[in-house]
């Protein structure tokens, strides 16, 4: 396989871990002022990724990295080309990064809701905003001939576009929803997996909406398959919450997000960022790549060092393996 | 170039921005860098020795560190991202060569420092001890090989090897990279920012320890503070020393590689053997010539070269060289800006080890600490100093290497995003100094009630034993 293809699938693939493990996060963020009814459920829910969400984070800051180190044109075109919306999920992961680290450092109910604010929001901006970008990735942008971006702000706000940033919006909340189920025990437990059903049900009308628009703007057998998997693991995911069997739900919609990403990535490819404008700026894998060299030792990099976090930080997964409830908190 | 004129001012402001959210940035790298290893060690000790003590100042410090660790965390994003958003054209060029060590980074560094702190917040009295120690150890371990990598890729900025420049592509190419990771600039830049970082959080753990030793005179708690204050202050002097030492060492790289930034850092203008180290030189407003000078002679040959007689290059020269070079314009950097901020730089560190020694001397032969006013002003101020040390010591790294993006290679007004406007770079700009500057006194409203707040009750835990948690809740943390 050429190296430009095996980068291809790591950047896909660290996406793809993302927004399954960030995606969740993101999820109780964006439900904390729906299912955490007074100050204590609201601990419970964030505690709930409490050791986790800051390793889940990094998976962006791997993809970015990769993407630099792998595509530099790739990441120069993107990076600056989808400027203020990237600048809107920096702040969003500022303030929410922040809101858990510094949200129980004082008693004041004034506080927490300030924090609880910025939890709820830095949750469901970048919730959007991604599939808001991820859409324009595949839809294709203009660029010149030097691969520079030449539309606007407004270009990115297609329908189109809006349609993925609601979906990755609606299935994000739906993954919370399941891994909260999943984590919890009480009351919030059975509120959070019949909150699952009826929000999963509208990621799925919404994600079949936007996964079959996308094939209809580029296609392969591979993104055909992936998409039509995606929809039954969301199905079955869904199926699972009803009966209240929350670790296969959360193995549903894990894989729903999972395989969506993988969707948007084989229907891209050998593209990395189309141009509307001049067919001359399209990016692919290779125009955008680095040399074979660079290429090479990340490759080696990437062989050595993945299986070696993706061990530990599984293992910090089944650590906290525990469900947790109202009745553990502490006084303070 | 073309579109010079429109891009001018988009070019400043990403500028400004770039430098006030890398300075803002390091405000709490050090802290995370030093901090991790110094809450390892007091963890450790009482590992070893079961005396509470250290189980209480590691608790402490322990919070003091996290509240701050936060901080870093979700400021160091930013800096990922804003090479591809602002520096554009730079991420082109350099990304075969720079992109590397920055993937490397998260992926070697970050995973182990996010994911191990996260196992030490919440595995207290819930993994086994020295599990729960080693958790600590990996995220030090992960946060210090960060600081490795980062610096290597600055270090390429400061003297590009290990690649050569692609006319095909107009790229700059990979050829070696052990050599871009062994770069000598990264070899001495690397112990020089640690060190300077264990001089922060030394100073920190000197401050607050002072503080409580000074203020709650009859506290349970003084034996933990001044074996904080002691610790604390013996790391800071270490550090000075080897702040000190590195600090020499690259002053003699930085002749070699980038004469013109030791020459600015001099205000030395006309190339001189021997040369004479200007303890203070005032010039004139365009900082084009001195109009007072005190000097000390044979010193600045000795701390560029190694020979008290050795020849230092003159900006003039050097500026007529590089013109013949690289053709007509300016490489001079700002000479006020670099040569301040050297020694400011230099000043706020040895004064913090000043303080460090006077903090030692009062607790000399385990006398207690005067109920002095101004020893406790001194110690508030300590942790301070090293902070603006570090700061002044990147402005002048950073600035010296003007008007290079990447020394000899790109220009830094070449590397700007052509496709962000002004517009969107002052959006920026301003959303991020408005929310760091709020953030910033949240945060230290934060660790002044931590700190005051003194070291914690400890009730020593059982080893956690895996058979009877089924009911134990996890430790909750947040």
């Amino acid at each position: 396989m050429e190296l430009t293809t095996i980068w291809f699938l790591l950047v896909a693939v660290l996406f793809t871990g993302y927004f399954i493990l960030e995606g969740f996060d993101f999820g109780v963020g964006m439900l904390l002022p729906v299912l955490g009814r007074d100050d204590k459920e609201r601990r419970v829910m964030i505690n709930t990724i409490g050791p986790v969400w800051d390793g889940n984070e990094v998976w962006l800051i791997t993809a970015g990295g990769a993407m630099f180190a792998a595509f530099p044109e790739w990441y120069a075109t993107l990076f600056s080309g989808f400027y203020l919306p990237l600048l809107l999920i920096l702040l969003a992961l500022i303030a929410r990064g922040v809101a858990f680290e510094y949200r129980h450092k004082r008693p004041e109910a004034s506080w927490k809701r300030r924090w609880d604010k910025a939890i709820f929001f830095g949750s469901l901006v970048p919730a959007i905003l991604w599939g808001v970008a991820f859409a324009n990735i595949l839809r294709g942008v203009p660029l010149d001939a030097d691969h520079e971006y030449v539309g606007g702000l407004l270009n990115l706000l297609n329908p189109y576009a809006l349609l993925g940033g609601a979906t990755t919006a609606a299935l994000f909340a739906t993954h919370g929803a399941v891994f909260v189920a999943l984590k919890t025990v009480g009351d919030i437990r059975g509120r959070a997996a019949a909150l699952a059903v009826r929000l999963g049900i509208a990621a799925a009308v919404l994600a079949v909406a936007f996964l079959s628009w996308t094939l209809t703007i580029r296609s392969s057998t591979a993104a055909v398959v992936l998409a039509v998997a995606a929809a039954l693991a969301l199905l079955g995911g869904l199926a699972a919450a009803l009966v209240r069997r929350e670790g296969w739900a959360f193995t549903g919609t894990a894989t729903a997000i999972g395989l969506a990403v993988a969707t948007l990535f084989a229907a891209l490819f050998p593209n990395v960022l189309p141009s509307t404008l001049d067919p001359a700026g399209t990016l692919t894998a290779t125009n955008a790549a680095s040399t074979p060299y660079t290429l090479t030792i990340m490759t080696w990099v990437a062989v050595f060092f993945t299986p070696i976090v993706l061990a530990y930080q599984g293992w910090t997964y089944w650590v906290f393996r525990k469900r947790i409830g109202v009745t553990h908190i502490p006084q303070h | 170039m073309t579109g010079w004129g429109s891009q001018v001012d988009a070019l400043d402001v990403a500028r400004w921005q770039f430098g006030v959210t890398t300075v803002y940035h390091f405000l709490f790298v050090p802290l995370t860098i030093g901090l991790s290893v110094l809450v390892a060690i007091l963890q450790t000790l009482w590992h070893r020795t079961g005396d509470e003590k250290y189980l209480k100042l590691t608790k402490f410090y322990g919070k003091l560190f996290l509240i701050n660790f936060a901080m870093g965390v979700v400021t160091g994003i930013v800096q990922e991202f804003q090479f591809g958003m602002n520096w554009s054209d730079y991420s082109r060029f350099v990304g075969d060569i720079f992109g590397a060590p920055l993937a490397i980074e998260a992926l070697v560094a970050f995973f182990l420092e996010s994911t191990f702190i996260g196992l030490w917040i919440f595995g207290w009295d819930r993994l086994p001890k020295r599990l729960h120690l080693a958790s600590i150890w990996a995220a030090a371990i992960g946060t210090n090989l960060s600081a490795y990598f980062i610096l290597a890729a600055n270090s390429f900025m400061q003297n590009p090897v290990g690649y050569r420049y692609n006319p095909d592509t107009g790229r700059a190419e990979l050829t070696d990279f052990v050599a871009v990771l062994t770069n000598k600039v990264a070899l001495i830049t690397f112990p020089h920012t640690i060190a300077g970082a264990f001089l922060v959080a030394g100073s920190l753990l000197v401050a607050v320890a002072l503080w409580h030793l000074i203020r709650n005179r009859d506290s349970a708690d003084t034996p933990a503070y001044r074996f904080a204050a002691r610790f604390g202050a013996w790391v800071t002097l270490a550090s000075a020393t080897l702040v000190v030492i590195t600090g020499d060492i690259q002053g003699k790289i930085m002749t070699q590689v980038q004469p013109m930034k030791m020459a600015a850092a001099e205000g030395l203008y006309t190339t001189e053997s021997p040369a004479s180290f200007s303890v203070l030189t005032i010039g004139s407003l365009d900082g084009s010539r001195e109009l007072f000078a005190l000097k000390i002679p044979y010193l600045l040959s000795y701390l560029g070269t190694g020979d008290p007689n050795g020849t230092v290059q003159g900006i003039n020269d050097l500026q007529a060289l590089y013109s013949a070079q690289y053709g007509a314009g300016s490489y001079t950097p700002i000479i006020p800006v670099t040569y301040w901020s050297f020694r400011l730089m230099i000043g706020f560190g040895l004064a913090a080890a000043a303080i460090a020694l006077l903090v030692l001397w009062t607790q000399r032969k385990g006398r207690t600490v005067p109920n002095s006013k101004w020893l406790l002003r001194a110690g508030l101020a300590m942790p301070i100093l090293p902070l603006l040390a570090n700061s002044f010591g990147w402005i002048f790294t950073e600035m010296g290497r003007q008007p290079w993006i990447v020394f000899g290679e790109m220009l830094t007004r070449d590397g700007v995003s052509r496709s962000v406007s002004l517009t969107e770079v002052l959006t920026s700009f301003t959303a991020f100094t408005l929310i760091y500057a709020v953030l910033a006194v949240i945060e230290v409203k934060l660790l002044i009630r931590y700190a005051k707040a003194g070291v914690p009750e400890v009730t020593p835990a059982p080893e956690p034993d895996d058979t009877d948690d089924a009911e134990r809740p996890l430790a909750f943390a947040y």
